[in-house]
């Protein structure tokens, strides 16, 4: 008896943990991993199509879009936000001065890493960055005024490859897993992560909403929501994923919410921009 | 007779008595419950990982206290505290338990 | 003033086909603002489309329809480089119009 018991508890000893995957960092595999998946469970779906979220996965759902789409409902939005960056600031300058290819075509390359400052930088951040940097007062993350900017620069840059950088700073690095960790990690009362929904389940059905697929979902964004009535940013769609797993929102652009679009922006490298988007 | 009747008013009585010890909730008692509601959901807070039916919870307590509604202001306090407690659960599981749901 | 009217015609041999989004919040009357006040009703309650001095669509709008109508149809008798007007009435009195070419 003793002996057995004894043999139990070496077994027990000798047993190896299960095996997870690396431990270490690897954003290339992550990225080759999360496109297989995408591609194999959707054969049908042309790699670039992904891009246009629940109109990939529902073809009723697409004929409405694509008749909505000739005379489309963000058209106010977009000449409200070309009209926001042609126009000057109090001191004379304007967006163009601090943007490469003053600010035109350049919506793919966002978020990048900023090096100096250590920190995820989206494109709604860096508009911000440059409204204070010239003496005007920051947008509003969530409301009309950054939507309609941000929908006017995603507009100049349809059709631009997303080309998003990690560098080889253990910072940038660090900010991609925790993005990585944030697209995974269950959370509110519902008990749900962004993958749950969009990994698990693109295409499935939530209430009346087609889910989109995780690969190439922030390439539509800023997105017109029939719901809103209305352009909203990535902020605002971020939040009010948030609240509707019934996890209270964080605030807007923090450094969850800017490494979580970090990662995914990396996951959509080479898909076209195809926003700004236009949603149920 | 006379002397059943005065034992079983004795016995409402003491359980009348009995019944409203127990559920004469005080504004103390409300103040210490939702103050530990409060801490627990500021520990989800720091894990970045409340849910909104919790700062939901603790509201309606914090109304029903102001309208001296102090035993169900009380309940819905420890509920509040219930809420958060797990959501501190599910924040701590989840630290390790979201590399098993990742696309490999 | 930017025009609140988008309009695209489209002749395509006697039939033209007309599409027009309006930028209009169409308050319903019913909502209410963050404040918990309520938002007053402010909605188109005529659209109109003329072509060679005759009405050849009416809508009556009103509260039930949503901000930024888009409305789509088709009508006989243009032909291409005609113009076609577009107007609308809200309940405030406020009224814009536009006139474009059919293409």
């Amino acid at each position: 008896m003793r002996r057995a018991l004894l043999l139990a508890m070496a077994t027990l000893a000798l047993a190896a943990p299960p095996v997870f995957a690396a431990d270490t960092t690897n954003p290339q595999a992550d990225f080759r991993a999360f496109r297989k998946y995408f591609t194999e469970r959707f054969p049908k779906v042309p790699l670039n199509d992904f891009v246009n979220g629940p109109y990939s996965m529902d073809a009723g759902l697409r004929k409405q879009w694509e008749e909505i789409d000739a005379f489309p409902p963000y058209q106010f939005a977009v000449d409200k936000g070309k009209q926001m960056f042609d126009t000057p600031f109090a001191n004379g300058k304007t967006y163009a001065d601090c943007f490469p290819n003053k600010g035109i075509g350049i919506r793919q390359n966002y978020p990048y890493f900023d090096s100096k400052s250590g920190e995820v930088i989206t494109l709604d951040v860096a508009l911000n960055q440059c409204r204070e940097a010239n003496g005007e007062k920051p947008f509003d993350y969530n409301k009309d005024d950054m939507a309609a900017l941000t929908a006017y620069m995603a507009f100049t840059s349809r059709g631009k490859p997303f080309a998003i950088e990690i560098p080889d700073d253990p910072r940038a690095l660090a900010a991609y897993e925790k993005g990585k960790e944030y697209f995974y990690t269950r959370r509110g009362q519902l008990n749900f992560s962004c993958a749950s929904c969009h990994v698990q389940n693109p295409g499935g059905h939530l209430r009346t909403e087609v889910l989109a697929p995780a690969l190439g979902i922030v390439a539509a964004l800023p997105i017109y929501r029939s719901e809103w009535g209305g352009m909203g940013t990535t902020s605002r769609r971020l939040t009010s994923c948030n609240s509707q797993v019934r996890a209270a929102p964080l605030k807007p652009e923090d450094p969850s919410y800017r490494d979580v679009e970090y990662f995914l922006s990396y996951m959509s490298n080479g898909l076209p921009v195809s926003g700004p988007g236009a949603r149920p | 007779m006379y002397a059943r009747g005065l034992i079983g008013l004795a016995v409402i009585l003491s359980i009348g008595s009995f019944t409203n010890a127990a559920s004469a909730a005080s504004a103390d008692d409300f103040k210490a419950a939702f103050a530990k509601a409060e801490a627990a959901n500021k520990q989800a807070g720091d894990l970045k990982n409340q849910w909104t039916t919790t700062a939901q919870q603790l509201k309606a307590a914090q109304a029903e206290a102001a309208a001296g509604d102090y035993d169900v202001a009380v309940t819905d306090a420890q509920q509040a505290e219930a809420l958060a407690n797990a959501s501190i659960a599910q924040a701590k599981e989840q630290a390790a338990a979201w590399k098993q749901a990742v696309v490999h | 003033m930017a025009s609140t009217i988008r309009m695209r015609a489209v002749a395509s041999g006697d039939t033209t086909e007309v599409q027009a989004l309006v930028q209009h919040p169409m308050d319903s009357g019913f909502v209410k603002d963050a404040k918990g006040d309520l938002i007053p009703p402010h909605y188109i309650e005529v659209l109109e489309f003329q072509h060679a001095g005759k009405t050849v669509f009416t809508a009556f709008w009103g509260p039930a329809v949503a901000k930024d109508p888009y409305v789509k149809f088709s009508f006989k008798g243009a032909q291409k480089g005609d113009d076609l007007t577009i107007s609308w009435v809200d309940n405030k009195g406020q009224s814009d119009s536009l006139v474009g070419k059919i293409m």
